[in-house]
């Protein structure tokens, strides 16, 4: 290890941004399932459907049934305590888990966004976020003023590798020469209060196409940098209240608002934390002249090891759709786990057809007796999908009997407001195609040509 | 300060962005494309006068129904049956607009599902006492139920009319198929009124763009009209296409055996009258699906869909054209026919379906959960 890598790794920063990140963090979680619930999303998404869709490797993840319930109020839970920081290692590794085993669930639901904070919740496991302002922290022994500046620095490396993948995956034909998937999606919005009209002028279009980019691509550098990190806050407010107000996105703006306050000074953050003590009537000053630990104890551990290998795979992983040929938006084959936000607009149709191949006899499947709408949406587009379905109609259909089976679909697809077209060869037998992560050569080729990343 | 002051704006906008969920549309503008015009030639050209041209059906319908219980001849029932084809076609134009009032009673259900349950209705006749708000009557009562009785109780006119005479049971074949009769004209009354009754106003003053606005609402009520009522109930689940089999006994109006062509092409018109703005019984066009997306292809520059899909309109009205009068000889005899007018229609599907609704950016049978 070189010496300014060693150098590096012995500094030491104030904890107050990662106890506010931590707080933040803990408050949206909950927050978000709470709203999750209320929505009756646990009912409609994982209780009432049949089937579910499954993550190539964890098809044992299930929902489980009405206990279902009960994993959310786990998670809820945790994420409190993640919040107060009360036993915050044992909190965070059940909130880490049992979101992620949310999220595995019916991959019908993967967001970005959920997929974001599996990856920030895993990151904390291995971050001394309770060693200030926290519960944990009341055991002086356990409390500190300081913290490594890398565990503050990992954070920042996360989001800033969402913004920047977020900003190169933009970089394409359809996306700047194009302004596509805008043009379809922002004259929808007409009736939004002052800005309908502006919705439907195609030079709008073009400068949201753009400015999109280049403010995914530019915020990570400007919140670094201190001169121009209030600008920068300021912007990345108005984005995200922008994308809130257009799109139909849940909590994630006001969670990638308050996360970007991690790159402040910590000053602002004692300020936060002096506001959350006064509604909480914590006597903070008395609580910081406790603490007698300065330097944070350094144990001895795989922490920074699993950070950096995590942080490097994050850095590595959206790329490898490059292994695949054909186009990307088309065959989305390496397009999940990339930070490929509100990228394009994709809608499909399949029809799957059940046959006999010794009697030659066939009938088409009504996808409505299997699915959900919001199941059948997601499947008619992604190849992962119609597969893992034609499998499961498959057994459906030997259960009840029937031999020789074969199952073919007819699907169209349209990108980005081109016509739709043929999606998958419909003389190929599913069931004899096996889920893997080689490329799925049964997908037709796309008559098209994006340029770009 | 000038931090502390960044700090508050920065709160502010927060708490602006918190609270703007629920966003009041504003006035209509100029530039955009003028919903409120679309609505109100929906529901003023077409909706309304649909209804209320087949509201005069079903009372004559009701009125020849009991001329024929009060006298049962051959010639009261061949009137019945007159008045019966005249209201099944005119039920075509209203089918797809399973909206509003009609949602709530499941309309179209209550007037048209088929094949009807004949054991079922000759259960309920025998007993004498049945209500047709009951979901398990579903399939015991509106025009094909009627179709059974008029034209299925027996080969000849004679015998059919023997039932409403001679039988034992005759006074309560006579109370069912006036129930019959009297059930549909009361739902058709019940959805005109509302309309007439306010319904009217609610429906084009909802030009939101959320899913629960009257476009995006209307647009999957009559995407899925056509996916499922009118591709898939007329034609594609008799042809067999669903099931190992063809099932010629699926066909609508089995009984009545020759008009289950005419229904369909009925059907297909009305949908693409309806596509095309024309105005009901005329031929002046207004604000349309099709006009829509003329004026969304001005901002897109792509192929122009609405040409297409009128296009394949014509082409599965000359495909249905060449089918025989009775949709079951078709199935018996050459089902391959039948099969290419459903591949003919499964195209609009596609195109209506996948392409108009992404083109408007309206979400299938929308799902609130969240985007990415």
């Amino acid at each position: 290890m070189s010496t300014t890598l060693k150098t590096y790794f012995t500094k030491q920063t104030q904890a107050a941004p990662l106890a506010v990140f931590r707080v933040f963090f803990g408050v949206m979680m909950f927050a978000s399932i709470i709203r999750f619930w209320v929505n009756g999303w646990i009912e409609k998404l994982y209780i009432s459907p049949k089937f579910h869709f499954s993550y190539y490797g964890f098809e044992w993840v299930h929902p489980l049934g009405n206990f279902t319930y009960i994993l959310f109020a786990i998670c809820a839970i945790s994420a409190l305590l993640v919040a107060v920081g009360f036993k915050y290692r044992v909190a965070i590794i059940t909130f880490f888990l049992s979101f992620t085993y949310i999220e595995l669930m019916d991959k019908t639901t993967y967001l970005n966004h959920y997929y974001f904070i599996s990856c920030v919740s895993f990151l904390m496991i291995f971050l001394p976020a309770n060693s200030y302002f926290s519960f944990d922290a009341k055991n002086l022994k356990k409390a500190s003023f300081y913290v490594p500046n890398w565990t503050i620095d990992s954070i920042k490396l996360m989001l800033a590798v969402v913004y920047l993948y977020a900003g190169l995956a933009k970089l394409n034909s359809d996306w700047l020469l194009k302004a596509m998937p805008l043009k379809i999606w922002l004259p929808s919005k007409y009736d939004i209060p002052f800005l309908g009209n502006l919705m439907q002028q195609e030079w709008v279009h073009y400068a949201f196409s753009w400015s999109g980019a280049l403010y995914d691509l530019a915020i990570p550098f400007l919140l670094v940098f201190r001169r121009t990190r209030w600008f920068a806050f300021i912007v990345v407010i108005i984005f995200h209240v922008l994308t809130r107000v257009l799109f139909p996105i849940g909590m994630f703006p006001y969670i990638m608002i308050v996360s970007a306050l991690i790159f402040f000074d910590a000053s602002v953050h004692h300020k936060i934390l002096q506001f959350i003590s006064k509604i909480f009537r914590i006597n903070k000053a008395e609580i910081d002249s406790q603490i007698k630990t300065v330097f944070f104890q350094k144990k001895k551990n795989i922490s920074k090891t699993i950070i950096a290998f995590f942080l490097l795979v994050q850095l590595i992983f959206p790329w490898r759709y490059l292994a695949y040929p054909g186009e990307l938006f088309w065959t989305e084959e390496g397009y999940r786990f990339s930070w490929r936000v509100m990228l394009m607009e994709k809608a499909g149709y399949a029809q799957f057809k059940v046959k006999d191949s010794v009697s030659g006899k066939q009938f088409y499947v009504d996808n409505s007796d299997f699915l959900n709408t919001f199941q059948e949406k997601q499947m008619s587009f992604q190849p992962d999908f119609i597969l893992e379905y034609a499998h499961y109609l498959g057994e459906h259909f030997a259960a009840q009997g029937h031999e020789n089976l074969e199952v073919y679909v007819e699907s169209y697809v349209a990108l980005n407001g081109r016509l739709s077209q043929p999606f998958i060869d419909p003389t190929v037998n599913l069931l004899q195609e096996k889920e893997s992560f080689k490329h799925k050569s049964w997908i037709l080729k796309f008559n098209d040509d994006i340029k770009g990343l | 300060m000038i931090k502390n002051a960044l700090f508050i704006l920065s709160l502010t906008l927060v708490v602006v962005a918190c609270s703007s969920d629920d966003s009041t549309p504003e006035e209509e503008n100029n530039d955009s494309f003028d919903r409120q015009a679309l609505l109100v030639n929906w529901a003023d050209n077409i909706i309304v006068p649909s209804y209320t041209a087949f509201t005069t059906e079903t009372n004559n319908l009701v009125s020849a129904t009991n001329s024929f219980t009060e006298n049962p001849t051959v010639e009261t029932l061949q009137q019945v049956r007159l008045t019966w084809i005249e209201a099944s076609l005119a039920f075509q134009h209203v089918s797809m607009f399973e909206i509003g009032k009609a949602e709530a009673l499941n309309y179209r259900n209550r007037i048209n599902v088929y094949p009807t349950n004949t054991s079922e209705i000759d259960g309920l006749i025998a007993d004498g006492n049945y209500d047709f708000s009951l979901p398990s009557t579903i399939d015991a009562q509106g025009f094909p139920a009627m179709d059974y009785l008029i034209n299925g109780l027996a080969s000849s006119d004679e015998e059919i009319v023997a039932f409403y005479t001679t039988n034992e049971n005759a006074e309560n074949y006579k109370a069912y198929l006036n129930t019959l009769a009297e059930t549909i004209s009361t739902l058709t009354e019940t959805v005109l009124n509302d309309w007439n009754n306010g319904y009217r106003d609610t429906f084009v003053n909802n030009t939101s763009s959320s899913a629960s606005g009257s476009v995006d609402k209307l647009a999957n009520d009559y995407v899925f009209y056509y996916e499922k009522a009118l591709r898939a109930g007329k034609v594609g689940i008799p042809a067999g296409v669903f099931s190992n089999e063809p099932l010629p006994e699926k066909v609508e109006a089995f009984y009545k055996e020759d008009i289950s062509k005419q229904l369909a092409l009925e059907a297909l018109q009305a949908t693409q009258d309806f596509f095309e703005g024309k105005k009901f019984g005329g031929t002046s066009k207004g604000e349309s699906f099709k006009s829509y997306l003329a004026y969304l292809n001005t901002i897109k520059n792509g192929e122009n869909l609405g040409n297409l899909i009128t296009a394949q309109f014509e082409t599965s009205k000359s495909k249905l054209e060449g089918l025989n009068t009775n949709f079951s000889l078709q199935i018996e005899n050459d089902n391959s026919k039948m099969l290419t007018a459903y591949n003919e229609l499964q195209r609009n599907v596609i195109l209506l379906k996948v392409d108009m609704l992404q083109a408007m950016d309206i979400s299938v049978d929308y799902v609130d959960a969240d985007g990415d």
